[in-house]
Formats: structure tokens, C-alpha cells, sequence
């Protein structure tokens, strides 16, 4: 089955999905859906594509009225065009630049022609979607934020009731939680040190352990066989039956984790602010950073380009790759500490929440505000769900806002109290409307209509995964394990030409070369060049320095060769001190050296 | 209240029983797929590296000559029969699929086999060879009487020469076949004496190619560094073109009727559009000396040259270097090489009296796949085609290991080759009146002239 798990060569995969969603059922039926699925697209799709969603709506009427033969072919065409830019990859390729080769310039032209049919071929496979998005639909007086989750459980189906549930764990809350990628399995970490597993659905629990300390945070590895802790001094690895497999010493006093999947790297930041990148498939520490700005509680991974986002003590929001020693930007989103963070899974918005009661959304491509929110006490936790619903738990409350990115809105779109509790972390369920909430007294599970993806991909993450799947997977997974220095800003810098010529890379190499050398020298890195000795011996550069030159004389040269010949002296000293056998070329040949 | 959350049962996204197939929908949105471009960029790399990890493509040596092979020739008829005459005389045919010798003539000729060329049509397994020893024979492996192993079996016709033979080639459909010695011979098969004899001015000639789709033109090529064109329709000579050094053997596209490609003294191999042969078409420059043999791919889109640096190169005929260089340990001066007719072998005859099969796509292997495999093998390629420029994937693409001469004879080239350009630029700067530059592919050609 994974040989056909490509996830994303253009055409390949656009056709490969075309089959696949078409092997179940029968082509008559696929035509038949085929104008209803289109219809409901600009719906489904209404945050990217929402401007131009209401006129196609009346056009729709129209049509429908209309003789439907003339109309329909057109309004495909246009629905498909539309759509074809959502699937447009490797960004615009409106730029038609002429280059000389005739023959380069066919396969130029070859090449943009194959992208968009690809994309025009993705598009069309959309119809073969064959789930729709929830929703929640006011009528009359009623509003959406007035509703309880009693009352939308009685206008359910029996399934999607059933995810409205409380779990009642009043001894170790506060509950930090994490579901996994494919939403079935969900861990939770007690603040006073209760771990536990659970395939949520079913209720099933997978582990359960105590760990007698303080527990900050938690989060799923690549699958559900591991997790990882922040506890009160280390970060612990557990394996689903809850078996200890490690502590990472490197991160210490963790208060926040990320796991990055398609690089198999561990973050965390912790009580001391560094920002820890650890490889978990061979352990190495890949890049451990000091922003410089006190503890730091709020760590979030960037899932469209994997650069680690970490809010700090004075309002900023610092964004970290782990190969990078200085942060790759830096964002005042706040006056006093951030409090939450979420990241929206497009790379296009942030959303932060700080003690100044704000709840900020950040457009990240261009680190520019677009709007806030006011929540009555400062939000602990955020998330923005896969459809774009943003919830922040402030207190005893959890608010969601629909369409709360792009536009602001006025009214939330859905509230919900939760009596005597205060919210501790907040996640909406991958591919379910579900949003879980870990607070004080447990978990609370509200289901939240229209939040989740509908349509999941059985390659990416798959709710039904068998275990021989998960076993497959995790092997390809780790074939396909992004080196550390692949995350940017940019995920497609990768493999994009230098359009910078040899002349001129070797120019400004030069010129870097340089620079460097000059700062080293300022720094006083080097001798001056007439202090040098070109040859080896028992005679220091400086020592010669100081015997040319005049004894009256001291400058800051003179005190640079003073100092060296001390540092020499030194180190003469502590080489003595080793015994014959430890020093020498011929050390090796001693026995008890061996 | 409208309200609608997202429900699936469990049933729609699982089999029933075992034998069913799996259900994996299927969800195209690039959200869902981020980071795309270093996926696809890690897995390019991991393709290309385990490309070179199964790159073996040494087959089977196939030993039976006691002197080194001169002359091979591929039956287009048969893909699993193959001729060879070696330096003493001895003419062997092989079996590919079970890799022995299933019929051999010890003193066919007496001296060096300079050619075989089998007799067309799917009816007939007879096949020619000449000699130094100014003999044309016809052998048939069923025709003639049975002879012990080690006898020399009886030859079905033989015609006699003037000279000592260096080429023959057989007509595609007529019963003709032309020779080359100092002069290029047609010959009728009734006949005992040439037809007709071709002659533009060459001492002696080095090979003659018939070509085998537009049958009545046909090559040679001449130690006076010549390469003439003939008709048979006029038995006489079309076009000729000199070149700075002589060229040793000719191949004709098998696609392209007017295009063929020659093997040349001066490490490169040219190839020419017989249309206009002012300059070549394209120049193959690889090997670091003399390129002894040359063969077009059935499909006329690749070349395989065998050259006397003990190396064989494989080329795609549109690009100036090659695709792949084989060679063997104990592999001498390769004097000829061959495609298979199917495009997926490779056959070299070396100065050390072995038969060599190779893979003509190294990393290739053949037997039946699965469509997944198929699937995955095609993705690889179209990543690995994809992400070629990017330095990483081209550094592991384009590894060979080169044996150690080879490497500092082809850097010593570059030296050689570099530093006489740099020469003619100097020069260029200072002269008065400097000549318009010569394209690299006019260079070798001193002249043409035609008929």
C-alpha cells in the first residue's frame, strides 16, 4: 500500500487520488454527486476562497433556474479554475521570463503546462470527497453562541453525542493534553503527575502511571507507541504501556513541548528559556538556543513550515529553527507575558493571547497584526482547529469564533461554561468537530460542529489505521526524515535555483570571507602579521616579539605577546605534569597506555 | 437549530474480511501535506542513492576464445544468438539465455575474423565472416554436416578475394552483401566475383555499413580518414567527408535513417546527418583514447561505444557526455560492442577473448513487478529526473568509481584540451585579423565533398 504513498509528486498524486476515491463506488453514482459536491465546495472551502463564495451562491440560483445544460459546463470550468488555485504548487508561475535555449525554454513551457494540469486535476478530484463539513445553523432568534452542549446533544445523531463527555479528575488537575495526529488518541498530563493514554473513542485506556512529580506538559512522538513528558526536571520518553524508555537530560525544567513529525525532532523550552531541538530517533541534540528573555511557558510548532514559535515573559514571540543560533524573527505581540499561543495549519495565521486580556491574531507571513479580541480574563489556552475555528479557555469559558482569522467577527460562534473549573489547555480533535479542553477538575470533550476536516487523507494520518499501517508508516516515515537545516521561514527554499551566477557567488563569498576576517581581527583573533614566526620551535612568536622589540615601549601589541607567552607557559606547565608515558610520540607504545 | 458534526462509522473505512482491499481515501488539499517540496526532495535523494546502491551491471563473462574478439554481430532476428570471431581465426556462436557456446568453427579463417554479419530474414541462421585470409565463408549451425567439438565444420558457400577483408555487411533485403578491404566490394550471393567495386580514393578501408532502412546507401570508412557515402542504385559513391583523424567503425540509426554515428581515433564519437555532413550533429566526448566500436540502440535514442581505454561507455545520443562508463577488472581493449535487441543488454568483445553481457540501464532489473512496484520505480525516476540539478542528488547520480588510469588520464585531457583553448583565445587576442571561431562540431571536419 505504500508504494503508491506519494505524497505530493503534482501529477502523480493528483491522479492516484482520482483513482482512489474512485475504487469504492460505481461511476454512475460518482456523476450523479458530482454537481452536488461541486455546488457545496464554495462552502466547504469559504475561508480561502470566501469572497467571491456569495456571488456564486446567487449565480448558482440562477442557473438553477435556468436551462441547466448551457449553463453547467461553464460554471465547472470556473468552479475547477478557482479551485485550481488552491492546489497551484510551487507558487505563481505567472512569470514568463524568455531564456535563450529554445530546447530549455520547451521544457520550461512543459513543465508549467504539467503544474497546471495538476492542479486543474486536483481540483476536479474534489468531487470524489466524500465527506461533508459539520455545521450549526441559527434560525429565527436563536444564536450559534447561545447553544449548549445539552442542547446540541439532543439535536445529535447518537455517534456525535457520544463525544460530548466530562472526565472527572479532580486530584492531579490541572490536565495539559495532546490528541494524536489521526485524533483517536489522546494523553493527558496531570499538573501533580497523573499520565494516562486513551483511545478516546472507545474509551479504551492505553496506559496509566503515576509519576510523582510535577507534570508541565505532554505530547505524542511520530505515533501513538510514544510519549514524551515535561516533568519537573527533565523531559521523560514513556512507550504505550508506560514504561519509562528515557530522560533527556538536555532540556531542563521543561514547561512546554512540540514535536515536529517530518523531522522526528523533540522541542522544548523551558524554566531557563532555552529552546532544546532533540533528534528522538538517535538522540543527538540537534540545537539548543538561549533567547535570553527569562522562563518561557508557550511553545508551539509552525505545521506549514515546522519552525518552532516560543512566547516569552515580555510579550515577544520568538520563532526558532534548530540550526539557526539567533531566532529567525521576533514578534512584540504583547504588553506582559504571553500566555497561549495557536497556529493555524495554512502557515498564515497566529493567534497569541496575553495577561493583558487579548486574544491577537497575527498574519505570519508578513509578522503583521490583523485583529484581537477581548476575552474578560486573559486566555490560558488557545487552538485554531483544521477549518480555521479559533477557541481560547479563559477561566471557567471557552469561546469559539468561526471565521475569526481573515475578518473579525463580532459574536463567537460557539461558549460554553464549564462551573468551577479553570481551563489549562485547550485542543480541537484532527479530522472530528470535537475540542477537548484539560482543566482543573479533568477533561472535558464539547463538540464543536464544523471544526474538524472532514475528508482525511489515509497517508497523512488515518483515524482507522491498522496496526501493520502504523508499523508501515512509521518505517517510510523515518526513510523520509527531513535533515534539521531543511525548516525556514520558506519550506520551499529546498531545490530552488541560486539565480546568482558563478562569478558572482564566488564574489560575494569572497567578499563574506573577508568580513569575517576583518571582525575576527578586530576581535583579536590573530597576531599582527609582523609578530608571526614562520617557522616552528621552541621559540614563541611572541617571545620573539618582545625580544625585538624596545623594552620602553608598550602598546597594546606588546601586551598581546606578554599575555601569550603567560598562556604558553601554562600550558608547557601542564603538559609537564603528565607522566612519560602520557606525553610524547611515543607515548602510544607504552603498555599500560593501551 | 441545524446541526450537522462530522460522524463516520466505522464500517466505511474498514474491510469486511481479510481479502478485501484496503480502504485509504484520499485527500489532495496541500494543508494536509506540508513541507512537500523537502519530502520529496529527501526521498529523491534516498531514490538516486539507492539507484547507485543496485547499479551492478556486469552480467556474465562468457569464455571460450582463446585470442581476443574483433567482430560480433547481433542477429536482429534472434535476440538470443550471438557471432563472434576472434585474432585466431576461430568463429563461436552463443546462446545468451544459457550463456555457453552452442556452435564454434576453431579455424574458420586463417588470421584475424575482421567481420560477421548474419544473413537477413527469420527463415535462415546462416551467417558470413571474412578474414585477413581474403575469404568470404557462409556457415550455417544446421545446414552443415554434425563435426566433433574441436573440427572445424563445413561451410556452406565461400567466395575468395583479392585482398584481406576488413568489414562485411549483408543488404537488409536483397541477397547482397558488400566487403570492405582496400576497396569497398558488392557482392551478389550467386556470384563468385564482386558486382561491383566501390572505390573514392582510399588505400584501405576500415569497415563498411549497410544501412538498414534506407537500403540502398551504405558507409565505409578509410584510413585516410575518410568516410564515404554510396548508392547501390548507381554503384557509385555519394558524398565524402574527411576528418582530422581516421574513424574506426560506423553505426547507422536504426530510427533515423540519415543519421549515423562514427567511432573516431580522437576519443570522441561524432554523430552525422548524411543530409549535411558539413558538421556533426553531435560530438560525444568522453573516453580518454581511440573509440574502437560504436552501436546504436534498437530504439535509436542511445549509443554504446567501446573504446581501447578498456571502457564502455553508454550515451544518451541529444547529450556531449556519457550516462554511464562500464568496466571490468579484467576487462582488455574492447574492440566491439553491441546493443541487444530488445534495449536491455549490453555485449562487449575485449582484447582478453571474453564475452561480456552487461545491463544497459545499470540499477535495472528484469523479471515481472507488481504495480506498486512499477508505481514506485516511476516515481523514483520522475523525482530523481526532478531534482537532478540539485547538487546533493547530482553529486550521488553522476558517483562512478573509475578505475585510477582512467581518472588522471581523462584529468590530464582536460588539462591538455583546456590549455590549448586558452592558447587559440590568447592567440585570438593578438592577432590583427582573427578568424571567426570554429564550432566544436566543425572542428574535426577538414572537408566534404559529394558526387
Amino acid at each position: 500500500m505504500f508504494a503508491a504513498a506519494k505524497l505530493g509528486a503534482d501529477e502523480a498524486t493528483a491522479r492516484r487520488a482520482h483513482h482512489t476515491g474512485s475504487d469504492g463506488e460505481g461511476s454512475a453514482s460518482e456523476s450523479e454527486r458530482a454537481p452536488r459536491t461541486l455546488r457545496d465546495q464554495p462552502a466547504k472551502s469559504d475561508r480561502t476562497t470566501r469572497p467571491s463564495a456569495g456571488k456564486k451562491r446567487k449565480g448558482d440560483k440562477q442557473a438553477a433556474e435556468a436551462p441547466e445544460d448551457t449553463k453547467e459546463p461553464d460554471e465547472i470550468q470556473q468552479r475547477t479554475a478557482l479551485a485550481a488555485k488552491k492546489y497551484q504548487r510551487g507558487g505563481p508561475s505567472s512569470k514568463t521570463t524568455k531564456v535563450r535555449s529554445k530546447r530549455a525554454q520547451a521544457s520550461l513551457d512543459h513543465a508549467k503546462r504539467r503544474r497546471e494540469e495538476a492542479a486543474e486535476e486536483a481540483a476536479r478530484s474534489e468531487m470524489l470527497l466524500t465527506q461533508d463539513a459539520g455545521f450549526l445553523e441559527a434560525e429565527g432568534l436563536e444564536r450559534t453562541y447561545k447553544f449548549t452542549q445539552a442542547q446540541l446533544a439532543e439535536n445529535l445523531d447518537l455517534a456525535s453525542a457520544g463525544k460530548i463527555f466530562d472526565l472527572k479528575l479532580a486530584d492531579f488537575g490541572p490536565y495539559a493534553l495532546r490528541y494524536s495526529d489521526n485524533g483517536r488518541h489522546l494523553l493527558l498530563g496531570g499538573k501533580r503527575g497523573h499520565l494516562a493514554s486513551i483511545d478516546w473513542r472507545s474509551g479504551r485506556l492505553g496506559c496509566e502511571l503515576h509519576v510523582r512529580e510535577t507534570v508541565r506538559d505532554v505530547t505524542w512522538l511520530h505515533n501513538q507507541s510514544l510519549f514524551a513528558a515535561a516533568q519537573k526536571k527533565y523531559v521523560y520518553i514513556y512507550d504505550h504501556t508506560g514504561a519509562e524508555v528515557h530522560c533527556l537530560q538536555k532540556h531542563v525544567e521543561p514547561t512546554a513541548l512540540g514535536f515536529l513529525p517530518f523531522h522526528f525532532l523533540l522541542a522544548s523550552t523551558g524554566m531557563t528559556g532555552q529552546v532544546v531541538f532533540q533528534d528522538v530517533t538517535e538522540g543527538a541534540v540537534v540545537g539548543s538556543h538561549r533567547p535570553g528573555l527569562g522562563p518561557s511557558h508557550v511553545l508551539k510548532v509552525n505545521p506549514y513550515n515546522a519552525v518552532v514559535h516560543v512566547g516569552h515573559g515580555n510579550g515577544t514571540v520568538s520563532l526558532w529553527a534548530p540550526k539557526q543560533g539567533k531566532p529567525l524573527a521576533r514578534m512584540l505581540c504583547h504588553r506582559g507575558p504571553v500566555q497561549a499561543m495557536a497556529i493555524d495549519r495554512s502557515g498564515t495565521y497566529m493567534a497569541t493571547s496575553g495577561l493583558d486580556g487579548r486574544v491577537k491574531v497575527w498574519d505570519i507571513r508578513n509578522f503583521k497584526p490583523l485583529h484581537d479580541y477581548k476575552t474578560k480574563q486573559p486566555a490560558q489556552a488557545l487552538d485554531i482547529s483544521q477549518r480555521g475555528l479559533l477557541a481560547a479557555g479563559w477561566g471557567p469559558h471557552v469561546s469559539v469564533w468561526k471565521d475569526a482569522l481573515s475578518t473579525r467577527v463580532d459574536n463567537p460562534y460557539m461558549t460554553q461554561l464549564l462551573p468551577g473549573v479553570s481551563t489549562s489547555a485547550l485542543q480541537f480533535v484532527p479530522y472530528d468537530d470535537v475540542l477537548g479542553v484539560g482543566h482543573s477538575q479533568g477533561l472535558s470533550s464539547l463538540v464543536i460542529p464544523g471544526s474538524g476536516e472532514p475528508n482525511f487523507d489515509a497517508y497523512v494520518a488515518n483515524p482507522y489505521q491498522t496496526t501493520k499501517q502504523r508499523q508501515e508508516s512509521e518505517v517510510k516515515s523515518l526513510l523520509d526524515k527531513l535533515a534539521p537545516d531543511t525548516i525556514a521561514l520558506d519550506p520551499t527554499f529546498i531545490a530552488r535555483l541560486d539565480p546568482r551566477s558563478q562569478a558572482q557567488k564566488m564574489r560575494e563569498s569572497a567578499v563574506a570571507e573577508r568580513e569575517r576576517y576583518a571582525q575576527d581581527k578586530e576581535e583579536g583573533k590573530y597576531l599582527d602579521s609582523s609578530v608571526r614566526n614562520k617557522t616552528k620551535g621552541r621559540n614563541s612568536t611572541a617571545k620573539r616579539y618582545l625580544r625585538k622589540t624596545q623594552a620602553n615601549v608598550t602598546d597594546l601589541k606588546k601586551l598581546q605577546a606578554l599575555e601569550r607567552v603567560e598562556r604558553e607557559k601554562q600550558q608547557r606547565e601542564q603538559a609537564s605534569d603528565l607522566p612519560a608515558e602520557h606525553k610524547g610520540a611515543l607515548s602510544m607504545f607504552y603498555k599500560d597506555q593501551r | 437549530m441545524k446541526v450537522k458534526a462530522l460522524s463516520r462509522s466505522t464500517a466505511d473505512f474498514t474491510r469486511e474480511t481479510k481479502s478485501d482491499i484496503q480502504i485509504l481515501p484520499r485527500n489532495v488539499d496541500p494543508e494536509l501535506h506540508p513541507l512537500e517540496r523537502a519530502r520529496e526532495y529527501k526521498r529523491a535523494l534516498n531514490a538516486a542513492k539507492v539507484e547507485r546502491m543496485l547499479a551492478k551491471p556486469f552480467i556474465a563473462g562468457l569464455s571460450g576464445h582463446i585470442d581476443g574478439i574483433y567482430s560480433m554481430a547481433k542477429n536482429p532476428w534472434d535476440l538470443d544468438r550471438i557471432v563472434t570471431g576472434s585474432g585466431d581465426g576461430e568463429l563461436r556462436m552463443w546462446s545468451l539465455s544459457s550463456q555457453e557456446t552452442i556452435w564454434r568453427a576453431p579455424e574458420a579463417h586463417r588470421g584475424i575474423v575482421k567481420g560477421v554479419c548474419n544473413i537477413p530474414g527469420g527463415d535462415t541462421d546462416r551467417f558470413l565472416s571474412v578474414g585477413t585470409d581474403k575469404m568470404v565463408k557462409v556457415w550455417s549451425r544446421t545446414e552443415g554436416a554434425v563435426a566433433d567439438d574441436g573440427v572445424t565444420p563445413e561451410t556452406v558457400a565461400s567466395y575468395s578475394g583479392k585482398h584481406a577483408f576488413s568489414g562485411i555487411d549483408h543488404h537488409r533485403r536483397r541477397p547482397l552483401f558488400a566487403t570492405s578491404s582496400s576497396l569497398v566490394e558488392v557482392w551478389d550471393v550467386e556470384r563468385s566475383e564482386p558486382i561491383a567495386n566501390l572505390t573514392w580514393g582510399a588505400d584501405t578501408i576500415n569497415t563498411v555499413r549497410m544501412n538498414q532502412t534506407e537500403v540502398n546507401v551504405l558507409a565505409s570508412c578509410g584510413t585516410d580518414r575518410s568516410i564515404i557515402l554510396y548508392d547501390l542504385r548507381t554503384n557509385s559513391p555519394l558524398a565524402k567527408l574527411l576528418m582530422t583523424l581516421s574513424t574506426n567503425a560506423i553505426s547507422w540509426n536504426p530510427m533515423e535513417a540519415f543519421m549515423f554515428a562514427t567511432a573516431n581515433e580522437d576519443h570522441n564519437i561524432y554523430t552525422f546527418d548524411m543530409r549535411r555532413m558539413d558538421h556533426a550533429v553531435n560530438v560525444l566526448r568522453d573516453h580518454v583514447s581511440a573509440v574502437m566500436d560504436v552501436d546504436y540502440s534498437p530504439t535509436g535514442q542511445e549509443l554504446v561505444s567501446a573504446s581501447y581505454d578498456r571502457t564502455l561507455r553508454l550515451w544518451d545520443v541529444g547529450n556531449g557526455h556519457s550516462r554511464d562508463v562500464y568496466h571490468a577488472k579484467r576487462m582488455q581493449r574492447v574492440f566491439c560492442a553491441k546493443y541487444t535487441q530488445d534495449n536491455k543488454y549490453i555485449l562487449s568483445g575485449s582484447d582478453d577473448g571474453n564475452l561480456r553481457l552487461w545491463r544497459a540501464r545499470a540499477s535495472e532489473r528484469v523479471g515481472i513487478k507488481s504495480n506498486r512496484e512499477r508505481a514506485t520505480i516511476e516515481y523514483a525516476d520522475k523525482l530523481k529526473d526532478r531534482f537532478k540539478y540539485v547538487p546533493e542528488v547530482r553529486k550521488v547520480l553522476r558517483h562512478r568509481n573509475i578505475p585510477t588510469a582512467i581518472k588522471k588520464a581523462s584529468q590530464t585531457k582536460q588539462v591538455m584540451l583546456q590549455s590549448r583553448k586558452r592558447k587559440e583565445e590568447n592567440r585570438r587576442k593578438h592577432e590583427k585579423d582573427a578568424k571567426p571561431r570554429v564550432p566544436e562540431r566543425k572542428k574535426a571536419i577538414i572537408g566534404t565533398s559529394s558526387k
